[in-house]
């Protein structure tokens, strides 16, 4: 199943997201959060998300929604720190709407491709009809 | 005993702690309120985690890096991080450098910045300190001139390059949501960039030369 990885400068934000995405998920999901800093101020910590990386990663790849700024900046990172040979994709999409889509695609075992693109699918998403 | 290049490292630490809140004010103008203290949080991290004795310059460089990429917080930390671990990738086992050595890193180091930052000069970030900064060093090094004369002549350039970043307009990052108004105000990040420089020279002047 793809991975999915929360990034959020917040670690509530990252935790609130991974609540909305599981509901989404099932029991099988393979969605993790990496929020905030280690002591838990605000920040982003390529370190955790490397390892977030791993811990989303069963074989078929991790898509990434990431918040503000350096949300992007230290994924990047953190895929360049990878020691394994995992297939990473960051997603060009909102957080929240983002990893609820790409929850529910990669539920129902699509590709990362597709897990990507439900994910991108979000910012077209119109809230008032 | 403390190897030259954690002695070295340390006094770059310490100059921008000492700048903390001076980073931030400025920070506070166009950004987020944040570089000085994040960047302070770095390298007292940093100055804890590294290795004394450790006389392999790019074996402080690399740790430098990575430390900053996890302490950090903002988009200092990846953009530092990367910056050190560029650095390191350009003097590979080595116990001394050269000027020639400097250009190399200085050349890593802007390189990696571009690449993850997406940046250019010109548009209100570390790049305005640190490209003109080897400009000025290669201009050194062609000239012959001797180790001092080449890390003056980059601070100069480094100095001119953050007054410089006060008559632009912010396009990356948070200042960028500023526009026109974040005219006026010097770059944080050039700031630091041009603290990093002059502890380096100054460390060379008290200690090396």
């Amino acid at each position: 199943m793809v991975g999915i990885l929360i990034v959020s400068h917040s670690k509530k934000a990252a935790e609130g997201i991974f609540e909305l995405a599981v509901q989404m998920a099932g029991k099988e999901h393979r969605i993790v959060a990496v929020g905030g800093m280690e002591d838990g101020s605000i920040g982003t910590d390529s370190m955790r998300i490397c390892q977030g990386i791993q811990d989303a990663n069963d074989g078929d790849g991790v898509v990434i929604l990431a918040d503000l700024g350096s949300g992007i900046m230290s994924s990047q990172v953190a895929i360049d720190l990878l020691e394994e040979d995992i297939e990473v994709v960051i997603a060009d999409a909102p957080i929240l709407e983002g990893a609820v889509g790409a929850a529910v695609q990669a539920a129902i075992g699509g590709t990362l491709k597709e897990v990507t693109e439900a994910a991108e699918e979000a910012k077209q998403l119109s809230k008032l009809g | 005993m403390a190897s030259k290049m954690y002695q070295c490292m340390q006094k770059i630490g310490e100059d921008i702690i000492a700048n903390k809140e001076f980073l931030t004010d400025l920070d506070s103008a166009i950004g987020d309120a944040d570089h000085g203290i994040n960047m302070a949080r770095g390298f007292t991290e940093v100055l804890q985690q590294l290795p004394q004795e450790e006389e392999d310059i790019s074996v402080i460089l690399k740790k430098t890096g990575m430390v900053l990429l996890s302490k950090v917080g903002g988009a200092s930390g990846p953009l530092y991080g990367t910056a050190y671990m560029k650095a390191a990738g350009a003097v590979t086992g080595k116990k001394e450098i050269t000027l020639e050595d400097g250009k190399n890193m200085m050349e890593a180091v802007i390189g990696g910045i571009k690449m993850r930052g997406k940046a250019e000069r010109g548009e209100k970030t570390m790049l305005d300190a640190l490209e003109p900064a080897l400009e000025a060093l290669n201009q050194g090094i062609e000239a012959g001139e001797s180790a001092e004369d080449c890390l003056t002549r980059m601070c100069e350039a480094a100095k001119e390059g953050v007054e410089y970043t006060k008559t632009i307009r912010a396009t990356k990052g948070r200042a960028s949501y500023l526009g026109d108004r974040s005219i006026g105000h010097q770059d944080p990040g050039a700031t630091s960039s041009l603290i990093t420089l002059e502890a380096i020279r100054t460390f060379y002047l008290e200690n090396i030369k």
